[in-house]
C-alpha cells in the first residue's frame, strides 16, 4: 500500500503504524504486507515477545510456582475445549486431582442480540431471539411472542390451533434438546454410542420440525399472533410415523445408560445440589426437579393451554447428575405423550386459522417457498397486485413499518428444556421493542458450577457442568 | 431523544414522573411526526405532531385479585422490619395483569428480605435483574426491574422496579438475600452501568474486562458496517430509515 500511493500520502507510515497498533493479534512472523513487516520489525526492538512456546515471563512464573512446593495448580479449562459445551471457560484451582475452587467465565459468545432487537420491528425480533439458545429455538420464540401478545392485550385471541402447534413444536424441541444434552454428556464421559444414538433420534425430531417450519433450527416459526404457517399436508402422518421410532430410540438410550455401571459410577452423587441450594441460586428446570421439587411452569403457571394436556412432572430426590439424566429421559416420554395429544387435536381442527384475526397484527399471507427459494405466495400476490389496493397498502405497511405496541412492560415465562425462560419486554408505543431482555435458564443455572464442582475431582467437573446443560448461545446472548 | 424534544416535552408538561399522581401516566419522552422520519422528508402533513410516550402510571386500590393481599402483607412485613411502607414503596403499578412495586433504592435490601422471608409473601425465587434506560426521564434514567416468583403461593409473580439517576447510578445489591442475582447484577452493571453497592465482585460478565461504555444504554450506538450486495449498499441497522 505504502509503495503504491507514494509521495501523495505523507502520513502513510503513520497509518501503517496505527494499523499495526490496533491489531494486537497480528503475528509479525507471518509478514503479510510490506508495511506491516517493517513496522513490526521496529516494534520488535524494544518490546517483549510472547509466543506459544513461552519465551516471555512464563519461565519466571513456573520457577516461582515450583519454589513454593505446593501442589496447587490453576487450570484454565476452555474457552476452547471439546467438553465444555461451546465456549465456556472454567477456571479451576486444583489440589492434586481435587477441585478446591471453580469459577465459570462467560461472554465469549456474546452477540448483542438484545441490543439488536431494539433496532428491528417486533416481528423481526423473532428471527433474533430464536438464535439465542440454539438448541431450544421454539422456547425463545414462544416466550417472546407471549410477551408481545400480553403487551398487545391479545392473549385470549390467539387461535386454538396456533397454541396447539406451539405446544407441539415446543415439546419436539424439548425432546431434541434433551437428546443433545444426554448425547453430548455421554460423549464427554467417553460413551460415543450414547452420542450417536442421541443425534440419530434428534435427526428424526428435526425431520418433523423441518417439514413444518422449513428449517431444522433458527426457525423463526412462531410469530406474534400465532405461527407463520399452518402444518403442511402430510405432517400429521409424518409425526405419527416418527413418534414410535423416536420412542424406540429413547428406549434404546435408556437401556444403554440407565443401569450402566460406568454411567452410574461417573454420575451418581456427582454435581450434588440440594433444594436449598437450588432456591438460593434461582435454579429451575431438571436441576431443580432432581432435588425433588415438582416445579414446572407448564403445570404451575400454564400458558398455551398446557393445563388441558395430560402429562406428569418428573422428579427425583437424588439431587445429582444421575437423577438429572433420568429426569431428562423420562421427560422425553412425557413430551411424546403431549405430542400425541397435539396430533389428535390438530387433526380435529384442520383448516382452522393459525394467526390472530386482527389484520393490523397478523402477517398477511401464508407464504410458500417460491422457485427462488424465498418466501412467497402467488395467490397473495395476485390478490394484492391485481384486485385490492387496500390489501397492497396493508401488506406494505405491515412488512416495512410493522405494528405498534402500546407502552408498558411485561414478563412472560415458559418452561424451556433447561428451566424457566423469561422474556422481559418494554414497549414505548413504537414499532420496535424499547427493551427486550431474556432471562435464559442456562445463564442463571451456570452460577451453580462452583457449588457443584468444588470438593470434587476434575473429571467430575465435566459431568456436573453437562448436567446443568448450558448452551452458551443462550448464556451469552 | 434529543434535548430539544425534552425541552418541548417539559414545556407541555409532558416530562416528569418525579411526583407520583395516581392514575397519571409517566411520560418518558415524546414521539414526533407521523412515522418518525428524521431527515426532513415527512410529507404526510403530520410532521409537527408530538405524541408523549406515556408509561402506565400508579394504580389505585383496589388493585384486584391477590395484589391487594400481597401489598397488605408487604406493608405489614415492612412494619415488622422497622421500615415505613410509605418510605420504602414509591408507587404500585398494576398493568396487564402484572404487579409492579416501585421501591426507593435505599430500602431495596429490606424489601427483598421481607419478600423472601415473610410467610405471607415467600417469594423464594429471584429471576434476575433487567435494566432499562430511559434517557428522557430526568433524574430517573436508569431502571432495574427485579422479577420474583413465589412457588409456595402458587407461582405468583411480582416485579420490583428501582430507579436511579444517571449522575448517581447506585443501587444496593440484594445478593446477600438472593444469591441468584450475582450474575444478573453483573450483567446489568455491564450493560447499563448501574453500580450495585455491596455486590461481592461487580465485574463485567459478557463484555471484555477492559470494554469502554455500557452497550445497552440508549446513548450507546449499535454500530455495524454497511452490507454490499449486487451493487446496492444497505446501511447498518441503526442508520436505516426507521419508523417510530
Amino acid at each position: 500500500m505504502a509503495a503504491d500511493l507514494g509521495t501523495d500520502m505523507p502520513d502513510t507510515a503513520d497509518m501503517a503504524d496505527t494499523a499495526h497498533g490496533t491489531s494486537p493479534g497480528l503475528d509479525p512472523r507471518l509478514g503479510a504486507s510490506e508495511h506491516t513487516a517493517t513496522s513490526a520489525a521496529e516494534d520488535l526492538v524494544d518490546s517483549p515477545v510472547f509466543t506459544v512456546s513461552g519465551a516471555g515471563d512464563w519461565d519466571d512464573l513456573v520457577d516461582e510456582a515450583t519454589s513454593l512446593h505446593e501442589e496447587r495448580i490453576v487450570v484454565n479449562m476452555g474457552p476452547q475445549h471439546p467438553s465444555t459445551h461451546g465456549v465456556l471457560r472454567l477456571i479451576l484451582e486444583l489440589d492434586g486431582e481435587t477441585v478446591t475452587e471453580a469459577r465459570a467465565g462467560i461472554g465469549y459468545l456474546h452477540t448483542g442480540i438484545e441490543k439488536n432487537m431494539e433496532f428491528r420491528t417486533w416481528v423481526q425480533g423473532v428471527t433474533f431471539c430464536t438464535r439465542m439458545d440454539y438448541l431450544t429455538p421454539m422456547f425463545q420464540e414462544t416466550a417472546y411472542c407471549l410477551a408481545i401478545e400480553s403487551l398487545l392485550g391479545i392473549t385470549d385471541d390467539i387461535p386454538e390451533r396456533a397454541s396447539v402447534i406451539r405446544v407441539l413444536m415446543m415439546e419436539l424441541t424439548r425432546i431434541s434438546s434433551h437428546l443433545v444434552c444426554i448425547g453430548t454428556g455421554g460423549m464427554e464421559m467417553g460413551a460415543t454410542t450414547v452420542m450417536t444414538i442421541g443425534f440419530r433420534e434428534r435427526e428424526r425430531v428435526f425431520q418433523i420440525i423441518e417439514m413444518i417450519t422449513g428449517l431444522r433450527m433458527n426457525n423463526a416459526y412462531i410469530r406474534p399472533g400465532g405461527v407463520a404457517q399452518d402444518l403442511p399436508p402430510g405432517a400429521i402422518d409424518k409425526i405419527r410415523e416418527l413418534v414410535p421410532e423416536i420412542r424406540k430410540g429413547i428406549r434404546e438410550l435408556e437401556l444403554l445408560v440407565n443401569e450402566n455401571p460406568i454411567v452410574k459410577g461417573r454420575m451418581v452423587g456427582v454435581g450434588h445440589l440440594d433444594l436449598a441450594g437450588c432456591m438460593a441460586l434461582g435454579i429451575t428446570g431438571p436441576v431443580l426437579r432432581s432435588a425433588g421439587l415438582p416445579h414446572d411452569l407448564r403445570k404451575a403457571a400454564p400458558y398455551c393451554g398446557y393445563e388441558t394436556y395430560d402429562f406428569d412432572v418428573i422428579t427425583r430426590d437424588t439431587a445429582d447428575s444421575y437423577g438429572r439424566l433420568r429426569i431428562r429421559l423420562d421427560e422425553m416420554y412425557q413430551s411424546l405423550r403431549i405430542v400425541t395429544q397435539c396430533t389428535d387435536r390438530l387433526e380435529a381442527s384442520a383448516g382452522d386459522p393459525v394467526m390472530v384475526a386482527d389484520k393490523k397484527i397478523a402477517w398477511p399471507a401464508q407464504l410458500a417457498i417460491g422457485s427462488d427459494g424465498m418466501g412467497n405466495s402467488l395467490d397473495h400476490i395476485r390478490t394484492i397486485m391485481g384486485t385490492s389496493m387496500e390489501d397492497l397498502i396493508h401488506h406494505f405497511k405491515l412488512v416495512t413499518e410493522g405494528f405498534r405496541v402500546p407502552p408498558g412492560q411485561v414478563y412472560a415465562a415458559v418452561e424451556s428444556a433447561k428451566g424457566e425462560l423469561g422474556c422481559h419486554l418494554v414497549s414505548d408505543g413504537g414499532t420496535r421493542p424499547y427493551r427486550a431482555h431474556f432471562r435464559d435458564p442456562s445463564f442463571n443455572n451456570l452460577q451453580a458450577t462452583s457449588i457443584m464442582c468444588e470438593g470434587g475431582q476434575v473429571a467430575d467437573v465435566i459431568v456436573a457442568v453437562a448436567s446443568i446443560d448450558p448452551v452458551m448461545g443462550g448464556v451469552d446472548r | 431523544m434529543s434535548t430539544d424534544d425534552l425541552a418541548q416535552a417539559q414545556e407541555t408538561g409532558a416530562a416528569g414522573g418525579r411526583t407520583v399522581e395516581l392514575g397519571m401516566p409517566v411520560v418518558v419522552g415524546a414521539r414526533h411526526g407521523m412515522f418518525g422520519a428524521t431527515s426532513g422528508q415527512d410529507t404526510t402533513g403530520y410532521g409537527g405532531l408530538v405524541v408523549p410516550i406515556a408509561m402506565p402510571g400508579a394504580s389505585e386500590r383496589p388493585y384486584g385479585g391477590w395484589f391487594d393481599a400481597c401489598i397488605d402483607a408487604l406493608e405489614a412485613g415492612l412494619d415488622g422490619a422497622g421500615t415505613a411502607y410509605a418510605d420504602a414503596v414509591e408507587k404500585v403499578v398494576v398493568d396487564r395483569g402484572e404487579l409492579t412495586v416501585f421501591v426507593v433504592r435505599e430500602h431495596l435490601p429490606v424489601v427483598a428480605q421481607v419478600l423472601r422471608d415473610d410467610p405471607a409473601l415467600r417469594f423464594e425465587l429471584c429471576l434476575g435483574v433487567s435494566g432499562v434506560h430511559y434517557p428522557g426521564e430526568t433524574d430517573r434514567e436508569l431502571h432495574a426491574a427485579y422479577h420474583f416468583m413465589s412457588i409456595t403461593h402458587g407461582s405468583k409473580r411480582i416485579r420490583v422496579e428501582v430507579v436511579c439517576p444517571d449522575a448517581d447510578p447506585h443501587i444496593p445489591s440484594i445478593v446477600a438475600t438472593y444469591p441468584a442475582t450475582t450474575w444478573h447484577e453483573r450483567e446489568t452493571w455491564d450493560m447499563f452501568g448501574i453500580i450495585f453497592d455491596g455486590h461481592p465482585a461487580l465485574t463485567r460478565i459478557l463484555m471484555p474486562d477492559d470494554w469502554p461504555g455500557h452497550p445497552q444504554r440508549k446513548d450507546y450506538p449499535l454500530g455495524g458496517i454497511p452490507v454490499e450486495y449486487k451493487g446496492a449498499t444497505v446501511p447498518p441497522a441503526d442508520e436505516r430509515r426507521a419508523f417510530n
